[in-house]
């Protein structure tokens, strides 16, 4: 039985829409009412213009189904909400961008526009990227669409829940130490984090420029591919976008891993992983080597210290990047009779306490007397990561190993206590730290909640690593699991057109 | 590690009015944050290069040329007080 409109990959919808079995406008209206009977409970957009993307769907039926139509010609995407929307709300999850409609687009929305995708809305996120959970949204949080009482992870969590749940084919996220890894590990999709400057970061509101990179999140892993094709590539607007031809990633996905040598990081697998976990990647290891791809442990001897080199890197990095949040260009502003009080209390009153925590955090390791003992420190063990990968990557062409060390947890079991936040970070910041690429795709399920499997390449080989996410899929079945809140609503199974 | 004193410096140095509950917060979150991260010192990085990005791009340069950009108006549009083409801030030079 064909999966419902709402719920089909974007690459089936391009066929259908050749073959004229279905068209944008039908399936636009399947994810509309899919998002109108889950987002009372999901909350996985901030923003969502109907009429608008309508509009864009009619215009795209005639057209979506023509041999020369773009990738992206007549299929719904979701953007996080720290990619700034020309003329649309874009808050990055805080209260002190509520109100801002940025005059332009970042340059992935640029490009989807230009690839035919019928963009819906913005979706939530932990505020400005920083959070694990999207609890830290000043518009309060998405939950886990296996599971309502847990958190979908973050910061893309509204990215992942609204992928997950149908409520778009594809989502744009954005990753600093595992923002799109770790929400698409929770919500059972695939999500991949790009080469350091494999994508533009042009009009993504920045939280720690060195890490930040925005990728795809979709529901398998050709459809990643899809997206990452249209989004990458070299942009004259960011200087740190990398002048590397973009290869054609789904054309590179043959399926075969045959002779693939596979790293298991061994640290990935220390204390603190919860055991059904680590079953479930094992698992994932056993089926990579039944396809031919030969697995032994490897080191990466610094990984333990990329969480604490990070913790500090990236508070340092977003202590100057918010620096600009102060009331007089954009957002909130307080009133205060002199310019310090000004930029204080719109601080005060804008910020959520993450934010803060981190500023002040970023602040400390930057100031004098501690720069050298904290941030001079965390950018040496940063060099000794990326050698580790480097050194890895000298004898296999892919590191594997867990994305998170737990599934999905509840809301509200971290949000009081910051430490036991941050170690959910701990398996994906060292990919950060490195500049390689990441992607999480769906390898079993934990008491009923999805468990991600974390393939991670050498730079600018996203192809390499989605090829072997490819192989994995096409011998599993993890991916075609729905979680029960989108049945029932968002077209009927049997599709076909009225 | 962290007490009152270093709290309030590094609120006014990054611009925050901290609530007094904020204040306290913060000092025992980020003196337990700051003590987990001892575990860098046990590593030798002498001798070891810091790493400021991921990658190495160095000198990218390009054509000096003008491009087409925002207008005064679009740049302004989100401001929360503008006034003859310029944001407005309080007065930054005290008078007598």
């Amino acid at each position: 039985m064909p999966a419902a409109l709402a719920d089909r990959s974007a690459w089936e919808l391009r066929a259908q829409y050749r073959s004229g079995e279905t068209s944008p406008t039908e399936v636009l209206r399947a994810v509309l009412k899919r998002a109108a009977a889950v987002e009372s409970q999901l909350h996985a957009y901030l923003f969502l213009d109907r009429e608008a993307a309508l509009r864009e769907a009619v215009r795209w039926d005639a057209l979506a189904g023509r041999p020369d139509a773009p990738a992206l010609a007549g299929v719904p995407v979701a953007l996080k909400d720290n990619l700034c929307t020309r003329g649309w709300p874009t808050t990055a999850g805080s209260r002190i961008l509520d109100g801002f409609r940025p005059p332009y687009d970042a340059t992935v929305v640029t490009r989807l526009r230009q690839a035919g995708a019928i963009i819906l809305g913005k979706t939530n996120c932990d505020e400005f990227a920083m959070g694990s959970s999207t609890e830290n949204s000043a518009f309060g949080p998405t939950r886990n669409p296996w599971d309502l009482d847990r958190v979908p992870g973050g910061s893309s969590g509204g990215s992942a829940a609204a992928v997950a749940a149908g409520e778009a084919a594809l989502a744009l996220g954005s990753d600093t130490g595992g923002s799109i890894r770790e929400p698409a590990a929770f919500c059972g999709v695939v999500g991949l984090k790009p080469t350091y400057g494999r994508v533009s970061r042009y009009g993504l509101i920045a939280f720690a420029s060195s890490l930040d990179q925005i990728g795809p999140i979709a529901r398998d892993v050709r459809d990643a591919a899809l997206l990452l094709q249209v989004i990458a590539g070299r942009d004259p607007a960011d200087s740190t976008s990398a002048d590397v031809a973009v290869p054609p990633y789904t054309e590179r996905l043959s399926g075969s891993i045959q002779g693939l040598r596979v790293g298991i990081v061994r640290e990935f697998f220390a204390e603190g992983i919860e055991p059904a976990v680590a079953a479930a990647v094992r698992a994932a290891l056993d089926v990579l080597r039944g396809l031919g791809a030969t697995c032994e442990d490897v080191s990466l001897p610094h990984a333990p210290y990329a969480l604490p080199a990070y913790y500090l890197i990236a508070p340092a990095e977003a202590s100057s990047n918010l620096a600009r949040y102060a009331g007089v260009q954009y957002g909130h502003r307080a009133a205060a009779g002199d310019l310090y009080t000004l930029y204080a209390r719109t601080r005060r009153e804008g910020f959520g306490a993450e934010v803060k925590r981190r500023i002040m955090l970023g602040t400390y390791a930057l100031s004098a007397g501690y720069y050298d003992a904290f941030y001079l420190r965390a950018q040496r063990v940063r060099t000794l990561v990326r050698k580790d990968f480097e050194d890895a990557f000298a004898r296999f062409d892919v590191l594997v190993g867990p994305v998170t060390p737990t599934p999905a947890f509840r809301l509200g079991e971290k949000v009081d206590d910051p430490i036991q936040m941050y170690l959910s970070d701990i398996y994906t910041v060292p990919v950060n730290l490195a500049g390689v690429p990441g992607v999480s795709v769906p390898c079993g399920f934990v008491r009923g909640l999805p468990v991600g499997l974390q393939i991670i390449g050498r730079p600018f080989e996203e192809g390499v690593i989605l090829n072997a996410a490819y192989a994995f899929e096409q011998a599993t079945a993890f991916h075609t699991a729905r979680p029960a809140i989108a049945a029932g609503s968002g077209g009927t199974a049997a599709g076909g057109r009225a | 590690m962290i007490d009152d004193r270093t709290v309030a410096h590094v609120a006014r140095l990054s611009r925050l009015d901290l609530t007094d509950e904020e204040r306290t917060l913060f000092r025992t979150q980020l003196g337990s944050i700051l003590e987990s991260f001892q575990t860098l010192n046990a590593l030798d990085v002498s001798g070891v290069p810091a790493a400021a990005q991921a990658l190495g791009a160095a000198n990218v340069l390009r054509e000096d040329v003008p491009a087409p950009s925002l207008t005064r108006e679009e740049a302004l549009a989100n401001a929360p007080a503008a006034e003859n083409g310029y944001f407005v801030v309080p007065p930054v030079i005290e008078t007598e």
